[in-house]
């Protein structure tokens, strides 16, 4: 596997893996953060819409 | 020639048009920078070799660098934008510099905290008052600060306009800041495990390296594009397109 | 009226109201005094660590007391709409800012800066640094007093602005601090000094050429509401 003998000394990153894998964990926190937070001010942006829509109606 | 760009700059201008044109290009741009961050990582973690010095902790490279580079480039960005939207009264500029602000407050942050994850392998501790982390810290603050303003004003079109001002003092300002740090630390500590003058990376590291780069690019771009059409359809909603589209979004959901 | 007799009332105004806030004016002082008195307190009773400390400890002080005071330098004249007039005006909007901004700093930085000596004697700071102290203190707070004055234009129209303006301005103010105490400790330590004092010198003078521009811009955006 590349660099690595074994799948296990993949994780372990040769005494560092505590460090890389927090590291990249929470780069995977931050692109989710990136992703998700449009996604949930579209979703405000509609319920808002809808609830201005209900309101003229009335 | 040049009414031609004038023209084609006007009409980038124009919100509605950005909003339709952008789609296509958040678009792609999201799955090219997926595409190329995840080859570059699974190389990076997987495929390059161990690094002398360091062993395996040096991986972190692979998302700290491009984390650190974008967050500066990106305030770069605000500043500009904001100088384009004060002279020629350009909203649609404020739009794409208020929406850079959380990305780009999210890659100083991704930098600082996996810089301090990889100090402590390095340098022995988690937080060293190193040059480059200090400046970081205070990009971030940079960073916080101009979304406070944003949100403390009450009309956003001031906040818009504060905040490009604001920018512009922490653009002038960052140069010398970074500068004073350096200085700073050396002063205080000339010697701590620093590797400055790493040797020329190999190529095996250096293409992962360089296409993480390229990825987190493109996917900041993507995410910028895709914030700023929702400030484009919240800022713009009571004009008739805007509603249109709102309600083709009621309607899908 | 011509430039300078009009410039020369309004400097005369702005002491005259800042006579009649003296007890605000005193609120500064307090603040530095406080904060230099909780440092041996929080930290050491030890003069000679405290000694290491005095410049730092000093600057911090006299920077958030310097912090402290900038919320109020426009938003009276925000708030009683004499700003917007003195924008109208025919002076030149940015002497104006100056003319207030060096009214602030004689009220604020010019006594922290003399207040300075006294409560070096409390950190045990050599005497010997004492002039260099001083100098830093007048130039820095000067350059504080100047930067500051675009986060007070920028937030001069909101209601709670104080935080706001700490949390725009504390990263801006980074080199000021940096460049000062570095020269009085370069002092104490018998390391060349003049470099830092250059550099602050050239703070100094970069923010006096650069943020009354941006100030006004600030206060047009307040103003325009």
């Amino acid at each position: 596997m590349g660099a690595f003998d074994s799948f296990s000394a993949f994780l372990a990153m040769g005494d560092h893996g505590l460090y890389v894998w927090s590291a990249y964990a929470v780069g995977a926190a931050v692109i989710a953060f990136n992703v998700i937070t449009p996604r949930l001010h579209r979703q405000r942006l509609i319920s808002d819409h809808k609830r201005r829509m209900r309101r003229e109606q009335r | 020639m040049w009414q031609a760009f004038v023209r084609w700059f006007h009409k980038w201008s124009s919100p509605k048009w950005f909003y339709t044109m952008s789609q296509p290009w958040s678009f792609w741009l999201g799955w090219a920078a997926t595409l190329i961050i995840a080859a570059a990582l699974v190389w990076g973690l997987m495929f390059a070799p161990v690094e002398r010095l360091q062993g395996n902790s040096y991986r972190i490279i692979f998302i700290h660098v491009p984390s650190a580079f974008l967050s500066q480039a990106i305030y770069a960005a605000i500043a500009v934008l904001g100088l384009v939207g004060l002279v020629w009264k350009m909203k649609l500029a404020f739009f794409v510099a208020k929406q850079c602000i959380p990305v780009g407050a999210s890659m100083a942050l991704l930098a600082l905290v996996t810089g301090a994850i990889w100090g402590k392998p390095t340098w022995g501790t988690w937080w060293e008052w190193d040059a480059r982390l200090t400046s970081m810290l205070v990009l971030l603050l940079l960073y916080f600060g101009l979304w406070a303003l944003h949100n403390a004003m009450e009309r956003p079109e001031s906040g818009d306009r504060a905040a490009a001002i604001l920018a512009l003092v922490g653009v002038v300002n960052l140069p010398i800041i970074k500068f004073s740090v350096e200085w700073w630390n050396t002063l205080h500590q000339p010697a701590t495990l620093k590797f400055t003058e790493a040797p020329p990376m190999h190529p095996s590291m250096l293409i992962p390296f360089l296409m993480a780069i390229v990825g987190f690019y493109l996917a900041s771009m993507a995410w910028v594009l895709m914030r700023t059409r929702l400030e484009i359809l919240q800022r713009e909603r009571k004009s008739r397109w805007v509603e249109d589209e709102l309600n083709r979004f009621a309607e899908g959901q | 009226m011509t430039f300078l007799p009009l410039l020369r009332s309004v400097f005369r105004r702005e002491m005259q109201l800042a006579y009649r806030r003296r007890s605000d004016l005193a609120n500064p002082l307090l603040f530095f005094l406080i904060v230099v008195v909780l440092f041996p307190l929080g930290v050491t009773p030890d003069m000679t660590k405290l000694a290491d400390m005095a410049p730092g400890v000093l600057w911090v002080g006299a920077l958030l007391a310097n912090l402290l005071s900038l919320d109020l330098l426009f938003r009276s004249d925000y708030e009683d709409g004499s700003l917007e007039q003195m924008l109208l005006a025919s002076l030149p909007p940015t002497s104006l800012v100056l003319c207030k901004v060096w009214v602030h700093w004689l009220v604020t930085g010019l006594p922290l800066t003399i207040m300075a000596p006294l409560l070096s004697i409390m950190l045990g700071l050599p005497g010997s640094a004492l002039p260099l102290l001083m100098l830093t203190l007048a130039l820095g707070t000067l350059s504080l007093s100047l930067i500051g004055s675009i986060g007070a234009a920028l937030t001069v129209g909101l209601q709670k602005g104080g935080l706001l303006l700490t949390l725009l301005i504390m990263p801006l103010f980074v080199p000021v601090i940096i460049f000062g105490t570095g020269a009085v400790q370069a002092q104490v330590a018998g390391l060349p000094w003049q470099a830092h004092l250059a550099m602050l010198a050239a703070m100094t003078t970069g923010s006096l050429a650069l943020s009354p521009l941006l100030t006004v811009a600030a206060l047009r955006i307040a103003v325009g509401d």
